[in-house]
C-alpha cells in the first residue's frame, strides 16, 4: 500500500513508532472483534479446559514437528513440517486466547507482566503439570518415520474430532474446529502419504515406520478416554466425546496401514486420562523448557 | 439507536470501503486484501469505521500486518475511528479470490486456485494417491505441470514444476 516500505514498519507504526515490537505487544491478539460470549448454560471453566486441552494438543505437537526444521530429509519436507506446524500454531493461538476470554489462565497470571496477552501468558508461563496435551503428543519424534505415524495418528484423531466440533454450541470453538478442517485434512493426508511410501519401500524404511508406528500405537490410550469436563460439556452441546470418535480412527489407520503393508498395531485398552487431568512425563518438562525459557528469562522482553 | 450503513456498495476514491480497498496483502503485495476475500466488511458503526477481515489459514502471521495497514490507511485518509475486527466464521475459501484477484496472481507467476473441494459435514475422506490438482503454468500456458511439494514459502501455497519450460512455480492451493 506504500504508506511504509517494509512489513517492520508497519508493525512499528502500530505501535506508537518506538522501533520496537515483539512478544507481550498483543498487537495480533487473535480473537479481536469475535464475539466471545459463552453460551447459555455452559460453564465458563469447563469450556477453558477444554480450549486448554485442544490448544496444548497443537502447541505441542506444533514443538515437537519444527525440531525437524534444519533435519529433515529433504528441503521440501522441511517446508511441509514447518507450515503444518504453523497451522497447528495458529489453532493453539485461537484456543489458548479463547481459554483466556473465559477466564481460564490457571497460575499464568502470577507470572506474566500484564502486557502479556492471555495467549502468550498461557503458552509461557504455566508448568506442565498445568498442561492438558495428551501423551500422543508429548512424547520424542523418534526419526522420521516415526514421526510421521505420530503425525497421522494425531491429526486423524484432531480431525474426526474437529469435523464433528464444528457442530458445537459455543460459535467460536465452532469456528476454530470449521477453519481447522481444512488444515487438518492436509495435514492428516500428508502424514498418510509418508507411512505409504515408507511402509511400501524399502526393507530398511518399511522396519523403521513400523517400529514407529508400534511406538505410537499405545500412545492412543490417553487420548480417546472423556475427562469430567469433557463429560459435562458432551451433555451440553459443546465438545466431542472422544470415544465417539474411536471407531473412524481405527477405520482411517486400517485402511492406511494395510494400503503402506504395515502391521496394525493392538488397540490399547482404555485407561483413565493422564495427559488432559495434567498428568505427564518428563519429555514434556524438557520440551516446555525450549519452548518457554526466553520468554520467562525475558519476561517482558521486546526486540 | 445505533446507525449501521453499509460501505459494500460505496464508489469514489474518499470513502472507507475504498481507502480499505487499496490495502494489499503483505505476502501476495501484486493483491489487495479484497482481491483475496480476506476484507469480508467495511461499514460505519455511530461514525466508527468498522473492518471485517478473516484469516486465510489459523497461523496466517500477517494478520497482524494487515490489521496495522489497514489502521494506517484508514487513519492517513482522514478516518480517525477504526476498528478492524477478525471474523472466523465462515472459514475464508479460495473461491473467494475474486476474477481480478486470479489474474493478478497469474500475472505474478502464481498459478490462481480451482475450485475449492467442498467438505460436508461428517467425515473427510482420506487421500492417498497424489493430489488430483491441476494446474497450468502461468508462465508459458503449458496445462503439462507436476507438483513437487503440498507445501511452499506461505500457508496457502503448493510448489508446482511446469513440464513444458521446466521453469518452478507457485500455485495458491484450493481450501
Amino acid at each position: 500500500m506504500g504508506h511504509e516500505e517494509t512489513v517492520y514498519e508497519a508493525l512499528d507504526h502500530a505501535h506508537g513508532g518506538e522501533g520496537h515490537w515483539a512478544f507481550g505487544t498483543g498487537f495480533d491478539e487473535p480473537l479481536a472483534g469475535v464475539d466471545t460470549t459463552v453460551p447459555d448454560g455452559v460453564d465458563p471453566a469447563d469450556l477453558g479446559t477444554y480450549c486448554l486441552m485442544l490448544g496444548d494438543d497443537a502447541l505441542v505437537l506444533a514443538q515437537r514437528l519444527t525440531q525437524w526444521v534444519t533435519a529433515a530429509p529433504e528441503l521440501e519436507e522441511e517446508v511441509a513440517v514447518a507450515n503444518v506446524a504453523l497451522d497447528l500454531l495458529g489453532q493453539a493461538r485461537l484456543l489458548l486466547a479463547r481459554a483466556g476470554s473465559v477466564g481460564v489462565l490457571g497460575r499464568s497470571r502470577e507470572r506474566a507482566t500484564e502486557s502479556i496477552p492471555d495467549e502468550d501468558a498461557l503458552a509461557y508461563f504455566r508448568d506442565p503439570d498445568e498442561f492438558r496435551n495428551t501423551a500422543l503428543v508429548e512424547a520424542e519424534n523418534g526419526d522420521f518415520g516415526q514421526t510421521m505415524a505420530r503425525l497421522l495418528v494425531a491429526s486423524t484423531v484432531r480431525l474426526a474430532v474437529f469435523s464433528r466440533l464444528r457442530e458445537s454450541r459455543d460459535p467460536v470453538l465452532a469456528a476454530i474446529a470449521a477453519k481447522g478442517v481444512n488444515e487438518l485434512a492436509y495435514h492428516r493426508d500428508h502424514a498418510a502419504r509418508w507411512v505409504l511410501r515408507l511402509g511400501d519401500g524399502t526393507g530398511e524404511s518399511h522396519r523403521r515406520v513400523q517400529a514407529g508406528v508400534d511406538a505410537v500405537g499405545p500412545l492412543l490410550a490417553d487420548v480417546l478416554t472423556a475427562t469430567d469436563v469433557e463429560q459435562r460439556l458432551v451433555a451440553g452441546g459443546v465438545a466431542v466425546d472422544p470415544a465417539d470418535v474411536r471407531e473412524e480412527v481405527r477405520s482411517v489407520l486400517t485402511q492406511v496401514l494395510d494400503q503402506a503393508t504395515l502391521r496394525v498395531p493392538e488397540w490399547p485398552a482404555d485407561t483413565p486420562p493422564r495427559g488432559r487431568v495434567g498428568q505427564h512425563g518428563p519429555e514434556l518438562t524438557t520440551l516446555l523448557a525450549t519452548l518457554q525459557g526466553l520468554a520467562r528469562q525475558h519476561p517482558a522482553a521486546t526486540w | 439507536m445505533t446507525a449501521v450503513v453499509s460501505l459494500y456498495r460505496d464508489i469514489g476514491s474518499s470513502g472507507p470501503r475504498a481507502v480499505a480497498e487499496t490495502v494489499t496483502d503483505p505476502e501476495l503485495p501484486a493483491l489487495t486484501l479484497a482481491d483475496l476475500g480476506v476484507l469480508r466488511d467495511v461499514r460505519v458503526v455511530d461514525g466508527t469505521v468498522v473492518v471485517d477481515i478473516t484469516p486465510t489459514y489459523s497461523g496466517c502471521p500477517a494478520m497482524g500486518v494487515m490489521r496495522a495497514d489497514l489502521l494506517h490507511a484508514l487513519h492517513s485518509a482522514g478516518f480517525d475511528d477504526v476498528e478492524v475486527r477478525t471474523v472466523l466464521s465462515p472459514a475464508w475459501s479460495t473461491d473467494w479470490i475474486s476474477d481480478e484477484g486470479r489474474r493478478k496472481l497469474s500475472a505474478a507467476g502464481i498459478a490462481p486456485p480451482g475450485t475449492a473441494p467442498v467438505r460436508l459435514s461428517g467425515p473427510v475422506p482420506l487421500q492417498l494417491g497424489p493430489s488430483r490438482r491441476t494446474a497450468a503454468c502461468p508462465l508459458c500456458g503449458s496445462p503439462d505441470t507436476e507438483e513437487l511439494s503440498e507445501f511452499g514459502a506461505t500457508a496457502c501455497k503448493a510448489l508446482r514444476r511446469c513440464r513444458s519450460c521446466r521453469e518452478p512455480f507457485e500455485h495458491v492451493k484450493e481450501i
